[in-house]
């Protein structure tokens, strides 16, 4: 298998220049792919498919037969993210990390965004994700986002735009963690001749954020709350707390006494001071949010107004990555830091308002229309790839209530080769990378790129046939890829192939 | 540590125990019936110790070796079956994997993942000595695993507690079936089918070899006193109960106030210790062995309480 027969059919892809030669950031990874024995990429692809089910690293799939856990489907190909690029988006994350941050703050206590009219009152007050039980309330250190995770997407003339804000406990950093694993096993060689950042760090840097969440305790307790090892992200919550080195525990661990959080232990209680939640907000607390939920724990949210105890997200950080909230956030980043977006947004039109939704409407088999509410690539409609019976029935749908639609124009989502049958086909991918905010903001130099599987898809969520891919940013310093160092290993080895032959 | 954890290593290393035992009784009953040509007598009492005879029967029409394995082996219908050990090893291994270590984790998915594979039944059927000694195998890796990759804190003192209670209840099970089943006809006391039984009962719970370093002949009182009295035989009820006391007491930590689960087991101990075989016989081995057993569970119960509640 060699990735010069391969075709970028026009679209913009992250390894491949137009005419199919390598982008220098790949060169390494090319030569070592097309160097390879014949079937041996293969062998490599089947023996990291093994490595993932033996390790467990699976998720769950709701409906299906009891421990009959799927892995996500991994493509061995990496997508490399150059030094420049990955500037560039740093800078644009750390700064929309910020400002999110300042407006969550504001429209909870003085609305200052929504008296100067910014963003018209209405939107942000009917979101479903907007917490009246979070009024009047600064968090910890005054941060309401500490974990995010931001969609982005490249477009065919090699634009990144943001795509969606994940406020609410993103999931997939730790397939991040595992994918890494994995191609350093596959493509030993690879790594130690091009400067791939690693992103080993995230655990320790979570742990230090969440520990410094707990102002004035020292040896503060941290536990992540899992909803359980039947939700679809165990996994996750199970890694990520073994790799902090912190409990892991489910709403029956916790109780709550004198406004203090408490976890059941075999020596009797012991106070936790922060929790890393996975649960949503309307599951947390049976007192205050849904009384139906047994996930929670009764009294939590007493027990963080106190004081006593942080919750991380804050509840209530829902509302910043509500979807027609999203289409403000250039406006919510010059108003807050005075500075124009470093990554844009996809133009978004708000169907909540009469002259956007008569726009969307007359070019529905032009435009990406997604519920505001949803996630997960449920309750969207991809217009061109719609049937007229698909578009009028959404037409319906967003008629009823606007409110809950935005659009898009169709974006032609960046590609990178993965293997197909044998050969090398393009797919189309976006990149979730992973903010971390404590004392600091951290950005892990990396990011969950995720893949559209079925051919021509755009769809790229692990619920709608979605695999992923490792993401490789390259170290500013040492480019490796047409560094001297590199290009002597490479003709090195092809020197004892020579030899060989 | 968690309740709820601690709880479920205790039984990820109980079903680990019971995986085990139940490889082990099956794999000398497939020897002994080497030994006794045209007879299929011999799985009776594996069926009764693994405890569920009747639902045996409710799934099966008789006893053949087929049937036996099946149903003792990779019948999730049967709780008890090496399958249904391995998977409810694993289910409790994956509540808790950020707790016992990657390789412990590795090892327990592995080896469930083989036992799904489709060629199982006819390797089983084909092979069985080797299958069941890889089942044996997978066990005492586990527990070396633990041994040296977890640390000797509260979570391995759990599993420690799970194996030998699970241990403790087994090697007494197999006592009391063997000997309801093959005392009651004294005319084959000392004959050669006799001594054969005799040792498969202490192969099937790894005790020959040790057995013959202590006692020169297999008789219904040795064997009875190695299993229920011997100190330093790691599958006896007494080195299990006072592995459990040990177990237990790092559990409670040193400046813990007696719990009543500390009381029963050092009680149930220093029992074991000072009792002879002979004090067993003339009170009927059957009834202390049924007494031994409640008292287990009675202690299993106090140990919920005072830790896991």
């Amino acid at each position: 298998m060699r990735l010069d027969k391969y075709n970028t059919e026009g679209f913009y892809d992250e390894l491949c220049l137009p005419d199919g030669a390598s982008r220098p950031a790949a060169k390494t990874l090319f030569a070592r792919i097309n160097e390879l024995p014949e079937g041996e990429l293969l062998r490599r692809q089947k023996a990291a498919e093994a490595a993932f089910l033996a390790d467990g690293i699976t998720f769950a799939v709701y409906g299906s037969e009891q421990g009959k856990d799927k892995i996500i489907p991994f493509d061995v190909i990496p997508r490399i993210v150059s030094a420049a690029d990955w500037a560039h988006l740093e800078a644009g994350l750390r700064q929309r990390t910020a400002a999110l941050n300042c407006f969550l703050n504001d429209i909870y206590n003085d609305r200052r965004i929504l008296r100067d009219k910014v963003i018209p009152e209405s939107l942000i007050l009917s979101c479903p994700a907007y917490r009246p039980q979070c009024e009047r309330f600064t968090p910890p250190r005054g941060i309401w986002a500490h974990i995010t995770g931001t969609d982005l997407v490249r477009d065919s003339d090699g634009t990144f735009y943001v795509l969606e804000d994940n406020m609410r406990c993103p999931s997939g950093v730790s397939y991040v963690l595992q994918n890494r694993q994995i191609l350093k096993r596959t493509f030993p060689q690879v790594f130690s001749h091009c400067a791939i950042r690693p992103v080993d760090e995230y655990c320790t840097r979570l742990r230090a954020a969440l520990e410094y969440l707990a102002e004035g305790v020292d040896n503060p307790r941290v536990a992540v709350l899992t909803p359980g090892v039947f939700n679809s992200a165990y996994y996750e919550h199970s890694y990520l707390s073994q790799q902090m080195g912190v409990e892991l525990v489910s709403g029956t661990d916790l109780v709550v006494r004198d406004r203090k959080v408490y976890a059941r232990t075999t020596r009797g209680l012991t106070q936790i001071h922060v929790i890393y939640r996975r649960i949503d907000d309307d599951f947390l607390d049976p007192q205050v949010f849904r009384p139906d939920s047994t996930l929670g724990v009764p009294g939590l949210m007493d027990a963080y107004k106190a004081g006593n105890v942080v919750l991380a997200n804050a509840p209530g950080c829902g509302v910043a990555d509500d979807k027609a909230v999203y289409a403000y956030v250039p406006q919510i980043i010059r108003y807050y830091l005075g500075e124009e977006a470093i990554i844009p947004n996809v133009p978004t039109f708000v169907c909540e308002d009469p002259r956007q939704m008569k726009h969307v409407l007359a070019r529905l088999d032009r435009m990406v229309v997604k519920a505001t509410s949803e996630s997960g690539g449920y309750g969207m409609l991809v217009g061109p790839h719609a049937s007229e019976a698909e578009r009028t029935a959404f037409k319906e749908k967003i008629l009823a209530n606007p409110r809950n639609y935005i659009a898009q124009p169709m974006i032609a989502l960046s590609r990178v080769p993965c293997i197909v049958d044998g050969g090398f086909e393009g797919r189309h991918v976006d990149l979730r990378p992973y903010i971390v905010q404590g004392e600091s903001i951290f950005v892990l130099p990396g990011g969950l790129t995720r893949v559209a599987l079925r051919k021509g898809s755009v769809v790229v969520n692990s619920s709608q046939g979605g695999g992923c891919k490792d993401t490789w940013v390259l170290a500013a310093n040492e480019h490796a890829p047409e560094h001297g160092q590199a290009r002597q290993w490479i003709e090195q080895q092809q020197q004892q192939q020579q030899q060989q032959q | 540590m968690l309740s709820r954890v601690a709880d479920s290593i205790y039984w990820l290393s109980r079903y680990i125990e019971r995986a085990e035992n139940v490889a082990r009784s099956i794999d000398v009953n497939l020897q002994l019936q080497l030994d006794l040509p045209g007879e299929e007598r011999p799985w009776e009492p594996v069926v009764q110790a693994a405890g569920n005879a009747e639902e045996f029967f409710r799934a099966y029409s008789r006893i053949s070796l087929e049937n036996v394995l099946t149903f003792l082996t990779l019948d999730r219908s049967n709780p008890s079956s090496i399958l249904s050990c391995i998977a409810a090893a694993r289910e409790n291994a994956r509540c808790i994997r950020e707790i016992i270590s990657s390789e412990l984790w590795m090892h327990i998915n592995r080896f469930h993942l083989e036992l799904s594979n489709p060629d199982i039944p006819a390797r089983m059927l084909d092979n069985p000595h080797e299958f069941y000694t890889e089942v044996k195998e997978f066990s005492q890796l586990a527990v070396g695993i633990m041994q040296g990759t977890m640390s000797h804190d509260i979570g391995w003192n759990f599993a420690r507690l799970g194996r030998l209670t699970e241990r403790a209840d087994q090697t007494s099970r197999i006592l009391d079936v063997k000997y309801f089943i093959l005392l009651p006809d004294p005319a084959m006391v000392g004959m050669v089918l006799d001594i054969v039984q005799w040792t498969a009962l202490l192969k099937s719970v790894s005790a020959f070899e040790m057995f013959r370093k202590r006692y020169s002949g297999a008789t219904p009182r040795n064997v009875s006193e190695f299993l229920l009295l011997d100190r330093d035989f790691p599958r006896s009820l007494r080195y299990c109960v006072s592995e459990m006391e040990a177990g237990l007491k790092e559990i409670a930590g040193a400046d813990s106030p007696c719990v009543t689960s500390l009381r029963k087991v050092g009680r149930l101990k220093a029992e074991l210790e000072f009792t002879t075989i002979e004090e067993i016989i003339a009170a009927g081995l059957h009834e202390s062995i049924e007494s031994f057993q409640s008292r287990l569970a009675d202690l299993t119960a106090a140990v919920r309480k005072d830790f896991l509640a």
